[in-house]
């Protein structure tokens, strides 16, 4: 009886759609976390360890190097792949290390087991020296040599490398501003010239009229080879430069090592760091994280082309997904004569929505880059052919594709918001003398325009984490440039673009060195997630204010 | 149909008329508003049957009736509101100043201009008080800043909204007090100077302040603009209006001068209807 009452009470029920919400708000949480803690702990300055191993034959070697993970086995199975422990034990704790050196040793992680490990020391003179190739070095700073002569060591040798470090860092920045935008400037004018020369061929220009033409291409390409000539003096000089510096440094087993400045991104001590230098150095590494461009097949370095190449599709496709789908709304609401071929195109709209992303993909590689593309190289770029310039895969074609993915849901959102438009206000400005067109412009969509901002919220929302189709048609694993940029026309619709979501597929599923990716993975996936909730939360700031606008009439 | 009442006797109806007032005959009226056996069909559903009925100018006339007899179908016939009901089919004829309005010369936009119409709700724009009351002129394809200036001014000032809002004209219309708001939208009607204005229950939504005020506005533009008005406020009717007609399914009862017609109804049905008899 008193189980009916609570029966029918409805409490079960509250507490069946509490429990409900709940899972669900601690999954999405727990997610979130998951990534947060993983992507931000990547960051921070490990502790250096020194320790012995001592291998099965007895002989002793030291390592040093950060301590990634532990875990724990059963001893059985660590006997079965070789190694020896005694019977009683039942389990092994064994220890990954980032030991670094690959240029050494080949690997830069390495398990070890724990009874086969000496005593853990953090010796505060051992660094970290991240550098541009190989990964990072671990060891002990002996001394600074400039053109072969020592310039520093011992107590002044970590200031003097800082700066020299510094110094090289700026020369760096030099030099690559010089190889990825005043040479790419002059080859792409270079391309230019061959191109026009191409074009002459093509229009079939002969005699005195080409000779002219070809003089003139002649005497530009020269200027420009002139100035490429002095860049790349320019850049050698500074190369030469940056090699002057060499630090001398060994390893904790005592192997000594020479390692060029110049190659040296960030050298740091971090057992003598201090809370606050260790919050220096975490938020320098975050910010080459989201500024710096990817270095060793995207294991290490920054991500920045792939948060502005997402960024830069997202913006491209809402900008082509808007009109498109507002003028689609409006047609299908307002003019369309209502019927049964109405309501079979509304299906087909809506039943978009629910289409394998995949097949948007091949549709749009098919459709859009060979066909369209295709078409276009041929009217425009004709002299360039073969090389193809939009019949290929790229950032124009991708937000196309997106934009085509997320047609349904603006349609759809559109419509519902010119459906809650009251009748009341669309006649009191019919009832002024107004026609159904100026009705529409100046008064339904204004009171719309929230519903509108919804669907493309939710629309980027959707673009926004999109990987499967972008695979075919633009995204790409390293991109050589960024789609905009200081050359003409700046906005460079036909460049493949590099994606965070794609990075993260990349990074953790084709990397060689799974390793050290496998932070990166986390801390790419937050900052998909945080671009996300910015984008949206941006959105939605601007709905909320045309909403206030509107207020009591939309409701 | 309707029996003609046999003896004249007087009608306690507890409505009351202003006694003063001069009654009015419709025969000597100047005509502005003319329908001659006007049907009006929803689908296969008749919701007007055989009006006649002849509106004076520059005079307010009301329409009474219980909910659904036709009374806001056949305002909406004056300025063709109904063509935007696709099931809709209209027979007989409708003249303004001897005009017809479905002849296939008039510009349906252009008649509106003429026939103004104010709703039971107030539905001003998601614009600015002053853009509101522009709306319309700009339209025109009027856009000069001090013409504008004048006009919105004037019709606020003849809405008796100017000195509440003069102020804040540039603040949005939704900021104001759902009197202010109807108010501005008789003033949005009366900026482009038609020559009939409708109003649909334009109190029904209002609180008996804001009633008032708008009513005493109704009394002062009639001597500029013939008046319709729909209301189920016979008090109102009273009140505001120099004639009145009675509409009961889809018919027109009794259209008489507003004195005479809730004094001395010559029908049955009136009488019933204005002693709250009715049903």
């Amino acid at each position: 009886m008193k189980f009916r009452e609570w029966f029918k009470s409805g409490d079960p029920w509250i507490w069946l759609i509490g429990g409900a919400l709940s899972i669900s708000v601690i999954m999405v949480v727990g997610l979130l976390l998951l990534i947060a803690v993983r992507g931000f702990a990547h960051f921070w300055p490990a502790e250096l360890v020194e320790t012995t191993v001592s291998a099965v034959d007895g002989s002793e070697t030291v390592i040093l190097g950060e301590q990634v993970e532990s875990e724990t086995l059963p001893a059985h199975r660590v006997r079965e792949s070789g190694q020896l422990i005694d019977e009683e034990t039942l389990v092994v704790t064994r220890h990954l290390f980032k030991v670094g050196n690959r240029d050494l040793t080949g690997r830069d992680f390495v398990w070890h087991l724990e009874p086969a490990l000496g005593e853990w020391h953090y010796p505060e003179d051992a660094m970290m020296v991240e550098r541009r190739e190989w990964g990072n070095f671990y060891g002990y700073p002996l001394r600074l040599e400039e053109n072969g002569q020592i310039v520093a060591e011992g107590e002044n040798l970590w200031d003097e490398l800082q700066a020299r470090i510094e110094r090289a860092n700026e020369l760096h920045a030099r030099i690559q501003q010089i190889e990825r935008y005043e040479i790419g400037r002059i080859n792409s004018q270079l391309e230019e010239i061959r191109l026009e020369e191409r074009g002459l061929d093509h229009r079939g220009v002969t005699g005195a009229e080409r000779e002219a033409a070809m003089a003139d291409l002649d005497a530009r390409r020269s200027v420009l080879e002139e100035q490429y000539e002095e860049l790349r003096a320019q850049r050698n000089d500074l190369q030469e430069q940056n090699e002057r510096d060499v630090l001398h440094a060994r390893t904790a087993n005592g192997q000594k090592v020479a390692i060029k400045v110049g190659d040296i991104v960030m050298a740091s001590k971090n057992n003598a760091l201090s809370l606050a230098g260790k919050a220096g150095f975490y938020w320098h590494r975050i910010t080459d994280f989201l500024t710096g461009y990817p270095r060793e097949a995207n294991t290490e370095g920054g991500i920045f082309p792939a948060i502005f190449g997402t960024v830069v599709m997202v913006l491209i496709m809402s900008v082509l997904v808007t009109p498109f789908g507002v003028l689609a709304a409006i047609y299908l609401r307002e003019y369309a004569r209502q019927g049964p071929i109405l309501r079979m195109i509304r299906v087909s709209v809506y039943n978009l929505a629910g289409v394998p992303s995949i097949v948007f993909g091949v549709f749009g590689l098919g459709f859009f880059v060979y066909m369209l593309g295709g078409s276009i190289d041929e009217l425009f770029f004709p002299e360039r052919l073969p090389a193809p310039t939009f019949g290929t895969p790229g950032l124009f074609w991708a937000s196309l594709t997106l934009a085509l993915l997320t047609l349904p849901v603006v349609i759809v959102s559109t419509e519902e918001g010119l459906a809650r438009i009251p009748r009341t206000v669309r006649e009191g400005s019919l009832a002024l003398g107004a026609t159904k067109w100026e009705t529409l412009w100046k008064v339904v969509v204004p009171l719309s325009a929230p519903a509108m901002m919804t669907g493309l919220i939710l629309a980027v929302a959707r673009a926004a984490g999109e990987v499967a189709p972008l695979m075919l048609v633009g995204v790409v694993k390293l991109a050589p440039s960024l789609p905009v940029d200081g050359e003409f026309p700046y906005v460079h619709l036909e460049r493949k673009i590099m994606h965070l979501g794609f990075h993260i597929y990349d990074v953790g599923f084709q990397s060689p060195n799974v390793e050290a990716a496998r932070p990166l993975v986390y801390a790419t996936a937050l900052t998909l997630v945080a671009l996300i909730l910015i984008l949206n939360l941006s959105a939605i700031a601007i709905r909320n204010r045309l909403r206030e606008k509107y207020r009591s009439e939309s409701d | 149909m309707m029996e003609e009442k046999q003896q004249e006797t007087q009608i306690p109806s507890g409505v009351s008329v202003n006694q003063d007032r001069q009654t009015l005959n419709i025969e000597r009226e100047d005509i502005c508003i003319e329908t001659r056996g006007l049907n009006l069909y929803y689908g296969e559903d008749q919701a007007l049957k055989n009006v006649d009925l002849r509106i004076p100018r520059n005079r307010v006339t009301a329409f009474i009736g219980p909910s659904g007899c036709g009374k806001s179908t056949l305002l909406r016939c004056f300025n063709r509101m109904n063509d935007l009901i696709d099931i809709c089919s209209i027979e007989g004829e409708i003249l303004i100043d001897g005009q017809d309005i479905h002849h296939r010369n008039v510009d349906v936009a252009e008649h509106r201009r003429r026939v103004g119409m104010v709703f039971q709700k107030p539905n001003p724009f998601p614009k600015s008080i002053f853009e509101n009351v522009a709306y319309g002129l700009r339209l025109q394809g009027v856009n000069d800043r001090r013409k504008l200036s004048e006009v919105v001014e004037n019709a606020l000032r003849s809405a008796a909204l100017w000195d509440e809002v003069k102020d804040r004209l540039d603040d949005n219309a939704f900021g104001l007090s759902g009197g202010q708001q109807q108010r501005l939208v008789i003033a949005r009607a009366i900026a482009i100077e038609p020559e009939v204005i409708l109003l649909d229950e334009p109190c029904s939504a209002l609180d008996p302040i804001s009633t008032a005020k708008v009513e005493e506005l109704i009394i002062q533009l009639k001597d500029r603009y013939t008046i319709v008005i729909v209301t189920h406020n016979m008090q109102q009717a009273a009140r505001v209006s120099d004639f009145t007609a009675y509409m009961y399914m889809g018919e027109m009862v009794e259209f008489d001068d507003t004195a005479r017609l809730f004094t001395n109804p010559r029908r049955k049905a009136t009488e019933d209807y204005i002693t709250g008899r009715y049903g």
